[in-house]
């Protein structure tokens, strides 16, 4: 047996809490946008932007550890898992934004119409 | 917490089969295996979101603005209520889930079977909702028209709020001779366009007709919003108009840009499919707790393999919900 047999109800209710939460927090950011997060930028993406990838990444995190028991598996297990995602996803995101901001800066500046 | 089952023959030789050298049963890691490779799969369709988005950045639709309804709130404007709703039915299905996988440790049959229907429930009303809000997306709201460069112009009245109006309230009845041209109607016709509701000139007589509009054009200006033109602008924009649109579809549609919503009726297609295989493989494993399957293996390892696809499922919506509807 991989588990141990006590039940672990309690922490899966307090995980569906913070999920809910962090949920709730979003949409309230997502329709009040203010202004002091949402027309500051950093690296070509304004603050709120920041706080929902941030948010979305501590409710992954919350998901894949509680839910899919990865805090309960063995450390080779869960780096073997986690090392490629994280490697791989931010490797391939940093390459194909890049790429596109590269190509809208063409589209902008260049004689080009928006559209070909 | 070792669930490592060493026998004295392969002591020394963790991997030389036996045993489990990452604590993991072979299914569940091939279970992990699978994850691994379909997030990686996702993340390639949403960073390739990303990079045509960056590419528009100007131009981008505003998803607060394409995803407005809720059911029986007709004409209400609400948006991101509908998915927050849709979020929170995933994230609970994921919860009834993981307390099947609890009960099983415990060898509750019933409870698990319990927990197992919940989660198809959750699932299926998912999947509805998902239906429904295709369903709005792909019938359109205000309609829009597509000039011949394939800017989408869309219309507001002149009040400060620059509220949108729907080409019903404007456009003019011209008498027309469009037909609907067929197969039947000539030998080597093979097909044609299909006929819109409004040709282009009834929905441009009617803007001249009315003082009170202004055309919206998709670039976002310094105040993150949508600019909109004078009414002599206007008016020498429309001239470039070729097809009036309304709805969504792969080729055009209403809202903006072509790929916005080619984009949305993939990464969320794909997705829903993933559910969908979800919801059967929780069916097939819910007749086999019921059946006692696993009461004989006396392991629930199967509830908790289907589990771990679950609630991939699941943390992949928390991705598409941000990046489509919040970001």
């Amino acid at each position: 047996m991989a588990h141990s047999h006590e039940s672990n109800t309690k922490r899966i209710w307090v995980v569906f809490g913070i999920l809910s939460v962090i949920t709730i927090v979003e949409v309230i950011f997502g329709i009040l946008k203010p202004d002091a997060l949402y027309r500051t930028e950093l690296f070509k993406l304004n603050l709120l932007n920041w706080l929902f990838i941030i948010l979305t990444i501590v409710k992954a995190y919350y998901i894949m550890w509680a839910f899919m028991h990865l805090e309960g598996e063995k450390g080779s297990l869960r780096w073997s898992i986690v090392a490629p995602l994280v490697f791989l996803i931010i490797y391939l995101v940093f390459i194909l934004l890049m790429e596109g901001n590269y190509v809208f800066e063409v589209f902008h500046d260049s004689h080009y119409k928006w559209l070909f | 917490m070792a669930a490592t089952v060493t026998t004295t023959a392969t002591t020394g030789k963790t991997w030389g089969g036996g045993n489990e050298p990452m604590g993991a049963s072979y299914g569940k890691l091939m279970m992990w295996f699978f994850i691994v490779s379909d997030a990686l799969t996702f993340s390639g369709f949403l960073a390739s979101y990303g990079f045509s988005r960056f590419k528009f950045l100007e131009t981008w639709p505003i998803a607060d603005e394409v995803f407005t309804h809720f059911p029986f709130l007709h004409g209400v404007d609400a948006p991101m209520y509908y998915v927050a709703l849709m979020t929170f039915i995933l994230i609970f299905s994921s919860v009834t889930m993981v307390l099947a996988v609890d009960a099983g440790h415990q060898m509750k049959k019933t409870k698990v079977a319990i927990y197992m229907l919940l989660t198809i429930v959750g699932g299926f009303i998912f999947l509805g909702s998902q239906a429904w809000e295709w369903k709005n997306f792909i019938k359109g709201e205000y309609g829009a028209v597509e000039t011949k460069g394939g800017a989408i112009l869309q219309f507001v009245d002149a009040s400060p709020e620059h509220k949108r109006v729907s080409l019903d309230e404007f456009a003019a009845t011209l008498p027309t001779e469009r037909v609907q041209k067929t197969r039947s109607n000539g030998i080597w016709f093979e097909e044609g366009a299909t006929l819109g509701e409004y040709s282009v000139e009834e929905v441009i007589e009617g803007f001249k007709a009315n003082p009170n509009l202004l055309v919206r054009t998709e670039v976002l200006n310094k105040d993150k919003q949508k600019t909109i033109l004078s009414r002599e602008e206007s008016i020498k924009r429309l001239e470039d108009a070729a097809i009036v649109v309304r709805g969504a579809n792969l080729i055009r549609n209403e809202y903006g840009h072509k790929l916005f919503a080619n984009f949305f009726f993939f990464i969320t297609g794909f997705h829903g499919f993933h559910v969908f295989s979800g919801v059967m493989i929780n069916i097939l494993i819910f007749f086999n707790v019921l059946l006692g399957t696993y009461e004989k293996r006396k392991s629930y390892e199967m509830v908790e393999k289907v589990g771990l696809y679950w609630h991939f499922v699941d943390l992949v919506w928390v991705f598409v919900f941000t990046f489509f509807y919040l970001v």
